[in-house]
């Protein structure tokens, strides 16, 4: 539930999201047949309901800010160089529940279209093409805003703290 | 050379999908003398990891 409004960025949505997994579940009961754990099996169902979710709401644009790139040409100075430089993060840094945490957090603060791109290339492990296609965005736009979740979520996780080795 | 703004769209696209090779061997030259752009291209990696394993 919790995945799935993150995701979704709407309560509603994600409820229903989660309710239609849970029918849908009953209704292939047989079809699971101990294969995997529940909660796998479970969470393989949401994802396809979440992407099902996204499809209706793309009528949803991203705004021209998303898509415009003045806000990341100003993480650079002019000669091209990083305002905040990149730190080094420990190696084995998604092992840790802060982190984690702190991940979640970064993520719900991001532009709700660019939060989605960056969930579906990153999370559902979708190809680029195949996000533009669902989301109807050109290749352009779809890189745009994968880049900007990373450059965000990079600056974010930094200034939480929870990088710091 | 290419300079850093240049150097980290690159590492972002390239997570995405295979880079020309004049751009790889553009990037990976950048990355041979920068640390913060070294720095970045690991935490995009490690973004991809932790990503994978929430739940």
């Amino acid at each position: 539930m919790r995945f799935a409004s993150l995701e979704l960025r709407n309560r509603e949505a994600a409820e229903d999201a989660v309710q239609e997994t849970l029918l849908a579940a009953l209704a292939a009961e047989k079809s699971f047949a101990g294969r995997s754990n529940l909660r796998t099996w479970l969470t393989g169902i949401l994802k396809h309901k979440i992407v099902d979710a996204m499809r209706r709401s793309t009528r949803e644009r991203p705004t021209e800010t998303e898509l415009g790139t003045d806000d990341l040409d100003a993480l650079f100075d002019a000669s091209g160089h990083w305002r905040d430089p990149p730190q080094p993060w420990p190696e084995q840094a998604f092992e840790q529940k802060a982190f984690i945490e702190a991940l979640e957090m970064c993520l719900a603060l991001l532009p709700a279209r660019t939060g989605q791109v960056f969930l579906m290339r990153e999370h559902l492990g979708y190809e680029t093409d195949d996000i533009c296609k669902e989301l109807a965005i050109t290749p352009t736009h779809c890189w745009v805003l994968l880049y900007r979740a990373r450059m965000a979520l990079r600056q974010c996780l930094e200034k939480s703290g929870i990088t710091k080795p | 050379m290419i300079d850093c703004r240049e150097a980290s769209r690159l590492i972002s696209q390239h997570a995405d999908r295979p880079l020309p090779l004049g751009r790889r061997l553009q990037l990976r030259v950048h990355l041979l003398v920068c640390d913060a752009c070294t720095h970045f291209s690991r935490q995009v990696r490690l973004l991809r990891q932790a990503l994978k394993r929430l739940s």
